[in-house]
């Protein structure tokens, strides 16, 4: 913090009660499998760059061992039980993520950068209650879907990315789980340590053999789990250009899909707007999560009235953002997830800067070790401009200003992206008027970036399709036959 | 520019002032109270909110012994720790300033004195004048004054921003604070709306309540007030203080609304010129705290005075 002689010292988040392996193997049929490619890689810590441990590297053979585990354990327990039994592993599971909050919290923090604040009390909190939610509607499906026949479809091959590492894997194994299905999922390769950590719980948890498997790996790991013939269902967040690839090697199959892509939202202030907390939530919108999210508001609309009040006002908020160790228990903005993504950041500042945009940074110091970038707001915007148009997915804003409800409707929606948007006003009847105008699977008012199990999400247009939370999160796990 | 705004012009000027959207500010509150104050940071704020404190007591039995024995802590915090400062002002009712202030002395210490019929504000306008006028002829340094609650919730702005103006030109040298009552309030949006015009009427700080009604200063309300006093700045390069009173009781929460008070304003604010607690409970639980970060001990509660 730069404004002050006040300084908070550095409150550092313990480590001692985080268990890391040196090297993590495959969890295969409820064991530990070394992996038949015998390759390994690195995760590293995006803070200071140092390795966590060693991961195993699965291939296409090891994603078939993983398939035929899920498909035996399907075939042979997990339908053979009843909703009630399902159910009572996922209360188990959630029960033992909830007693192993802190470790699980310290360890996303140690391997993906994000402040310790954020894993502490939204991942893991949001994680566990995904698992109490859908532990509920285990043996309620009927109630779910009055008067229809459904089944589970069977094996689901899941890939999860590097921004929520956990609660993404909760996002897609609880609702499985909970339909009658079983899985085997891809985590993000910079950030594995999680969903290992998940499958001691699962073991703890007494949970099936080949329930759950976990493969972990670079993107062919993933490309093997969608080509696989014998997985009845992928589910898959990440990148749009990813998601696209998927679509296509899906297509002919009988395989079911659902993809939750990326995302350019806009977040949109209206004049009479209560300011200062417009304010809190543009910096909710876009600098939650160092901006790694698919949802973040990163394009925002602010009617000119007021612009320059609320770019003053966003100023001086920036003035008291920490930006450093994650483990800092004051740190706002945390680390880059990995030395690419903060290269593509950095590219995307290059260009607004080419573009003729302003860029305003605070100032502020950054760690000499790990990946870091300072929060960045980008005004004198051109709606044609890549920075508005592409993905940055960091903590990056651009700021544009209108006029009119019917231009910034416009504005908004001219994206190939669809997923979130945000509308700011005192008046109950915009805020109506307004989201429902907006192409966007989620908009909120008078708020940003914020999810419960009990809400479905997902994209419109080039932001997927399928919805992940809710009742409508269970559609996405079942097949109906009338 | 003291009273001199028109009805239209004062319709004008609340007009302006912003919604207030409680889970937002709540939310806001929250990233505040979720930081962590260790070490030198906790001792600095520490000592900081030790000379914020407006050491008061308003109780009908107050005798001037017992305000004789409040201002002598008021110097004397705690003399088994060095290098204390002192509190920043003795807060007392009007017939106790004369008391307060010889026994004050040199001491740099205010002596601020409640008025206008304090803590209700019900009596006639001439009765809060005769209230105000002895306290100053008394010697008090400072005035904290009771905004008529009644004429605020109808709806009367400009008999309530006139009864501010007249008070605050009364005042002279006299630092004049601007008691809201905040828990007789209904909403943030209220607080805004007195925050606006009792600034704009002349106030030198604003204050959250008397101490004798609850809700007193929560965080949401304090939050608005701050907020209010951050767009006057801005406008107008104009400072205004800020006085929360009643509730804040341990050093946590006194801390905590320090950090909002750097978050929301910045540094310039956190001195006694400009921010101040309204508290008879809280010294001693900072130096409670203040002697444990010093030694690594807490120390039982009856080695410190509670005069």
């Amino acid at each position: 913090m730069s404004n002050s002689t006040w300084n908070l010292e550095p409150s550092l988040e313990s480590v001692a009660q985080v268990q890391i392996k040196p090297q993590y193997e495959l969890f295969i049929d409820g064991k530990w499998q070394a992996p038949l490619s015998a390759t390994y890689f690195a995760t590293v810590n995006p803070a200071d760059e140092k390795q966590l441990s060693q991961i195993a590297q699965a291939n296409a053979a090891d994603v078939d061992l993983a398939v035929k585990a899920a498909r035996a354990a399907h075939a042979n327990v997990w339908s053979q039980l009843s909703g009630a039994e399902r159910g009572k592993y996922l209360f188990r599971i959630a029960r033992l993520m909830q007693e192993k909050a802190r470790e699980l919290a310290v360890l996303e923090t140690l391997d993906g950068g994000k402040p310790i604040r954020e894993s502490r009390d939204i991942d893991i909190p949001l994680a566990c209650n995904h698992f109490f939610y859908y532990a509920g509607w285990a043996d309620k499906l009927q109630e779910a879907f009055p008067g229809q026949q459904m089944e589970a479809l069977g094996v689901a091959g899941q890939i999860t990315p590097w921004n929520f590492p956990l609660l993404m894997l909760a996002w897609k194994i609880a609702p499985a789980l909970a339909c009658g299905n079983t899985v085997v999922l891809k985590p993000a390769e910079t950030t594995s340590l999680t969903a290992l950590k998940f499958a001691e719980i699962c073991q703890e948890a007494g949970l099936p053999a080949g329930v759950v498997n976990i493969v972990t790996g670079f993107g062919d790991t993933g490309a093997a789990l969608v080509a696989h013939p014998n997985v009845d269902k992928i589910a898959f967040t990440g990148s749009t250009a990813v998601g696209k690839q998927i679509q296509k090697a899906c297509i002919g199959t009988p395989k079911k899909v659902t993809l939750e892509l990326g995302g350019k939202s806009a977040n949109i202030i209206l004049e009479d707007a209560p300011i200062d907390q417009a304010v809190e939530g543009i910096i909710n919108s876009i600098f939650f999560n160092q901006g790694h999210v698919c949802c973040a508001g990163s394009r925002l609309f602010v009617q000119e009235s007021i612009a320059e009040q609320v770019l003053a006002k966003l100023k001086f908020r920036l003035q008291s953002i920490y930006v450093g160790n994650p483990l800092d228990k004051n740190t706002d903005i945390g680390a880059i997830n990995s030395k690419k993504q903060l290269e593509t950041i950095e590219k995307y500042l290059a260009i607004g800067l080419a573009e003729g945009a302003e860029m305003y940074q605070p100032e502020c110091t950054l760690p000499s070790q790990g990946f870091y970038c300072k929060p960045t707001l980008f005004t004198d915007v051109a709606q044609s401009a890549r920075i508005a148009q592409e993905e940055i997915f960091g903590p990056v804003l651009t700021i544009q200003t209108f006029r009119t409800m019917e231009e910034v409707v416009q504005k908004a929606n001219n994206s190939p992206y669809g997923l979130a948007a945000g509308v700011w006003t005192a008046n109950g009847a915009r805020i109506f008027g307004l989201s429902n105008q907006l192409q966007a699977g989620v908009v909120w008012a008078n708020t940003y970036n914020k999810f419960d199990p009990t809400s479905p999400f997902g994209g419109y247009k080039e932001s997927g399709f399928g919805r992940e939370g809710g009742r409508h999160g269970l559609s996405a796990y079942l097949k109906f036959s009338n | 520019m003291l009273g001199n705004l028109s009805t239209p012009e004062l319709s004008a000027l609340l007009a302006l002032s912003p919604s207030i959207d409680q889970i937002g500010t709540l939310e806001r509150i929250a990233r505040i109270q979720a930081r962590s104050i260790k070490g030198a940071a906790k001792i600095q704020g520490l000592r900081m909110a030790l000379s914020m404190i407006d050491l008061t007591t308003l109780e009908g039995k107050d005798t001037p012994a017992k305000v004789r024995q409040l201002c002598f802590k008021a110097q004397h915090l705690h003399d088994q720790a060095p290098d204390l400062p002192t509190v920043a002002a003795v807060c007392v009712y009007p017939t106790m300033v004369g008391v307060a202030k010889k026994a004050l002395g040199a001491s740099g210490i205010k002596v601020a004195s409640v008025s206008t019929a304090f803590p209700s504000g019900q009596a006639p306008f001439e009765v809060k004048k005769l209230d105000t006028l002895y306290a100053l002829d008394h010697g008090a340094d400072e005035i904290d004054m009771v905004i008529s609650r009644g004429r605020f919730l109808a709806g009367d702005y400009q008999f309530v921003y006139d009864e501010i103006a007249a008070i605050k030109a009364l005042c002279g040298a006299a630092r004049l604070k601007v008691i809201f009552e905040t828990g007789e309030l209904d909403s943030l949006d209220q607080v805004r709306r007195i925050s606006d015009l009792a600034i704009a009427a002349g106030a030198d700080f604003i204050k959250t309540s008397t101490g004798k009604i609850q809700p007193a200063a929560t965080f949401p309300v304090v939050h608005t007030m701050l907020s209010a006093i951050k767009d006057h700045f801005d406008k107008t390069g104009q400072m205004i203080g800020m006085k929360p009173a009643g509730g804040i009781s341990s050093s946590k929460l006194a801390l905590q609304h320090l950090l909002m008070v750097n978050e929301v304003l910045g540094e310039a604010w956190l001195t006694n010129e400009w921010y101040r607690f309204g508290a008879s409970s809280l010294a001693n639980d900072l130096l409670m705290q203040y002697q444990k970060q010093l030694t690594g001990k807490y120390q039982s509660a009856a080695y410190f005075s509670i005069d």
